[in-house]
């Protein structure tokens, strides 16, 4: 198998999150889609720790899991915070900040 | 050889229409099963690269945990369950194309530096994968990050106590 | 002296400011001041005069090689061996230094002391000085005393600056100078406006004529290259100016004569002079300004000689002026109540003779008859003021306050009888001599037409002076208070003159062989030659006679009233008698043309045009171009400044801050927005990585 099958999935994965972070208006989906990310830089990781026979990798894509879970509990806790406030989901409506 | 490569072509074909599907869909439902697929599809491709441990560990968290906060998630912030309005805010096509620019650039990139690399398939790579031996890595090579894991967990589980609740 | 001849004017100069700065102090409140520095001048004239008669004598030679002791010895030789002697070329002591430069040009301040000067400065100190005796009585208790003497001081200072000129300009400020004293003068009472008005006419009138003096200065110094006087003269002489010049410049110098001197048509202001104090008519309007023209005249003869062309014998301008301004000057003297306007145009009638003289070169009858008029005129003035101021609210109509006075002021009326029959011309008194020679001389020269005119005048002279005397010393006395005789201050000058008068024309009595005169003023240097005609007895006889039968017709008229019978009344009866004496009395219109006409048509419709010109015309410009720079200036700030500096300033603020508004849509507090930004320049920064490596 070639590698660049792998990276080019991953890339491919990869810009889809992108594109789905911005261009989606619900605050999970927009989570989803870093998960998305996520998980196309951990193939990235799996396909060349398989390539160069180094565990690194792998270990590496297991703390990614790891702090994905932590960050999609603590992303989900801030939506649900800007829910409560805002009684909708709708990050459009997110604009305290505007200049 | 050539059973890996259809292997893989099937399940990366499936995966990227469902990563698709998560991004275009408009019910945030079926973008959350969309991403149980991709999520499979996932672990499969670890399998197919020896990795069996992350693979499994994928399955477990991903697919067990992460999963099913997304649904409550998605629950609680009482999102319609039927296509209301659209999903999508009005930077859609600047995105697209801003996502695609990045597609062509990674491809091209990716394409003039491992071009006609392979990952040859043998008995080592098996002992790279194993539990064992991402057991021992871990608690050898990177306990500290390991440990500054554990505490991030830590501060993530107790961080999302205190914005998510009541008071 | 005579080279320190300059000390004459500077004395009565010195006086004027000494008068002005403590006149008020002295005793006698300035008069003193003024007859010491006039008497100082006269003794110094006298002397200067004797010197230069030695001077002339020694060159004519009276005898070769012997000793001429000074005083009467000399004289009395001179008297009787004198006759044709060649008139050997005295040179006239010159003396000058040099003002100021200007362009290569020098104009200095100088003497030039010949027989002319020397007898002009003896005539104007004499009669300068007994006028100055004479007014410390007539102008007694004046409101002006102290003025009065220091303005004649000045007068006699700036007459004698005049006679004593080397150059043109130094003349000319002279001149001048003479007027504004006569202005001054004449104005001395100007509270009452007719006083003020007579001097303004003075003055303006003159004015006129000084406009053609100028010119004639300036004409005569750009052809002869200098102000000179002797070297215009001798440059006039010897031919080396343009004929067609010396007629132009000379013709400009006669409009000086004709208004300094009261020419016609120039002689209206000398009648309205007499608004003067009499002492002032005597010395000024009778024996001194009013003979500057003829002084002019005299000094620069070869200019109007050769450009008049006397020499020829035809008419020409400078005779006929004179001789029209003697009958106009004598007839017009027939129809005056006032004695002084009178005397004042019998002085414009004799100035006539003077003029004409020259005019048909007679130089030295005309020069000398300046000489005898002085004194006889100046006489009469002081008789009149005598007559006058012995009357009670002093007078001058004949009519009204006068008569029958030569009981009760008998010095006044022999002085003044002596006087008259001395304008009149009766031997041998001193007008006869000088009057005869212009007469002879016109005829000689070819100029018959002005010897018939000089006879008529001499006729008509005689008469109206009858009438005058008769009017104001026989009949019965018309005025108010009581006549007397005046104080000898007033009498000794009156006897003085008198003397004078029948002395002085013996200088030159030619019927006995006598030219003093001739010899001792006649220029030699730079002088065309004369003809002097010979005493001609028979003229003489005609002249005499003519100015008898004057006496004896006036005399007739006046004296013998009675018996005038279809004579009497005759202006109110005959329209045409009156037509003619009321064109008589108004000054054949003159006054009323030059007034009314001239000077209203300017004052009226020239004026209005100027006025309108300069409002509208210049004023117009001048406004227009402010309010042109004005707009420029308003469209300056207001489009240049306005808008587009400030545009341009305010453009870069406004575009500022547009562009921030634009810049502003991008922090619009959506965190995707700034997602995808990021996203974009991570795309675009890997893109350029890659493009350039």
């Amino acid at each position: 198998m070639a590698l660049n099958q792998f990276l080019i999935l991953s890339a491919f994965l990869f810009c889809t999150g992108v594109y789905g972070v911005l261009a989606r208006r619900n605050g999970v989906l927009v989570l989803m889609s870093v998960e998305l990310m996520l998980n196309a830089v951990n193939i990235n990781l799996i396909a060349f720790s398989a390539f160069g026979r180094d565990v690194a990798g792998q270990v590496f894509a297991l703390f990614i899991i790891t702090i994905a879970a932590a960050e999609v509990g603590v992303g989900l806790a801030i939506v649900l915070l800007i829910y409560r406030n805002l009684h909708s989901p709708d990050l459009d409506q997110v604009e305290q900040l505007k200049g | 050889m050539v059973a890996q490569n259809v292997a893989f072509w099937i399940v990366a074909v499936t995966m990227g229409a469902a990563a698709i599907g998560v991004v275009r869909t408009k019910n945030v439902v079926h973008a959350a099963l969309f991403l149980v697929v991709v999520l499979a599809g996932a672990a499969a491709q670890y399998i197919l690269l020896a990795a069996e441990f992350v693979a499994w560990v994928q399955v477990l968290i991903y697919i067990g945990a992460v999963i099913i906060l997304f649904l409550f998630g998605i629950m609680l912030t009482r999102a319609p369950m039927q296509a209301e309005g659209t999903l999508d805010n009005d930077q859609r096509w600047p995105a697209a194309i801003v996502a695609a620019g990045l597609l062509a650039v990674l491809i091209v990139l990716l394409v003039d530096a491992f071009g006609g690399d392979e990952i040859k398939l043998s008995d080592d790579l098996l002992e790279v994968g194993r539990a064992g031996t991402v057991g021992n890595s871990i608690f050898r090579d990177f306990v500290v990050p390991f440990e500054v894991v554990s505490m991030l967990l830590l501060a993530a589980l107790i961080g999302a106590v205190a914005i998510a609740r009541r008071d | 002296m005579l080279r320190n001849a300059w000390l004459i004017p500077l004395l009565p100069a010195l006086s004027f400011v000494g008068i002005l700065l403590f006149g008020k102090r002295l005793p006698k409140k300035g008069a003193e001041l003024g007859i010491a520095a006039v008497g100082a001048s006269l003794v110094m004239a006298c002397i200067a005069a004797w010197q230069w008669i030695d001077r002339v004598e020694d060159a004519l030679g009276s005898g070769g090689g012997e000793e001429h002791a000074r005083g009467l010895a000399a004289f009395g030789r001179g008297l009787v061996a004198s006759g044709e002697g060649e008139h050997a070329a005295v040179e006239p002591v010159t003396r000058s230094v040099t003002w100021l430069q200007n362009g290569g040009v020098d104009i200095g301040v100088g003497i030039s002391i010949d027989g002319l000067a020397v007898m002009m400065m003896f005539v104007v100190t004499v009669v300068s000085f007994l006028v100055h005796v004479y007014s410390t009585a007539y102008m007694e208790g004046d409101r002006r005393f102290t003025h009065y003497y220091a303005f004649l001081s000045l007068f006699t200072a700036s007459m004698l600056l005049l006679v004593v000129a080397d150059n043109t300009l130094q003349l000319l400020v002279g001149w001048e100078l003479v007027g504004l004293c006569s202005f001054v003068l004449i104005g001395h009472w100007w509270e009452e406006k007719p006083n003020a008005d007579a001097a303004v006419k003075a003055f303006l009138t003159t004015r006129v004529g000084d406009v053609g003096l100028m010119i004639g200065i300036v004409i005569l110094f750009l052809s002869a290259g200098t102000f000179d006087i002797q070297a215009i003269n001798t440059q006039a002489v010897d031919g080396e100016i343009g004929h067609t010049l010396l007629l132009v410049a000379s013709s400009c110098l006669l409009l000086g004569i004709i208004g300094k001197s009261g020419q016609f048509p120039l002689h209206t202001w000398l009648p309205d002079a007499m608004a003067g104090p009499t002492p002032v008519s005597a010395l000024i309007h009778a024996a001194t300004m009013v003979v500057a023209g003829v002084y002019l005249g005299a000094r620069l003869f070869p200019v109007f000689y050769e450009g008049f062309s006397i020499d020829d014998g035809t008419v020409n301008i400078m005779a006929l002026v004179g001789g029209v301004t003697i009958v106009i000057g004598a007839v017009l003297a027939f129809v005056q109540r006032d004695i002084k306007k009178v005397l004042a145009y019998s002085t414009i009638s004799q100035l006539g003779y003077m003029v004409m003289g020259l005019g048909v070169g007679a130089w030295v009858a005309a020069v000398f008859h300046l000489f005898t008029h002085a004194f006889f005129k100046a006489l009469l003035f002081l008789g009149a003021g005598s007559v006058s101021h012995s009357g009670a609210h002093h007078g001058f109509d004949m009519k009204s306050d006068m008569g029958g006075l030569r009981k009760h002021m008998p010095i006044t009326f022999v002085t003044f009888i002596i006087g008259s029959l001395a304008l009149a011309g009766i031997f041998p008194l001193a007008g006869f001599w000088s009057k005869d020679e212009i007469l002879v001389n016109a005829g000689e020269n070819g100029f018959d037409f002005f010897l018939i005119v000089g006879l008529l005048g001499a006729f008509l002279t005689a008469a109206y002076m009858t009438r005058c005397v008769y009017l104001t010393f026989f009949g019965e006395f018309r005025g108010q208070g009581q006549p007397h005789e005046s104080p000898p201050t007033m009498t000794v000058p009156l006897i003085v003159l008198a003397a004078l008068s029948v002395l002085a024309g013996f200088i030159n009595a030619t019927v006995f062989g006598i030219e003093k005169f001739t010899e001792w003023v006649e220029p030699t240097v730079a002088f065309p030659e004369l003809v002097h005609a010979e005493f001609d007895g028979g003229k003489a006889v005609i002249s005499v006679t003519l100015a008898m039968v004057g006496i004896g017709i006036a005399a007739f008229l006046w004296f013998r009233r009675e018996e005038l019978g279809p004579f009497r009344g005759l202006t109110e009866r005959n329209a045409a008698a009156r037509a003619g004496y009321r064109f008589l009395e108004n000054k054949y219109y003159l006054d009323a043309l030059y007034e009314n006409v001239i000077v209203g048509s300017v004052k009226g419709a020239i004026a209005r045009a100027s006025y309108w010109v300069n409002q509208r015309v210049i004023d117009g410009a001048v406004n227009g171009i402010g309010e042109g720079a004005t707009r420029v200036g308003r469209f300056a700030y207001d489009v240049v400044d306005q808008e587009i500096v400030d545009g341009a300033v305010n453009g870069v603020a406004v575009s500022t801050g547009q562009t921030g508004g634009l810049l502003r849509y991008v922090q619009s507090g959506r965190v995707q927005r700034y997602a995808l930004m990021l996203f974009a320049a991570v795309g675009l920064l890997s893109l350029a990585l890659l493009i350039f490596n």
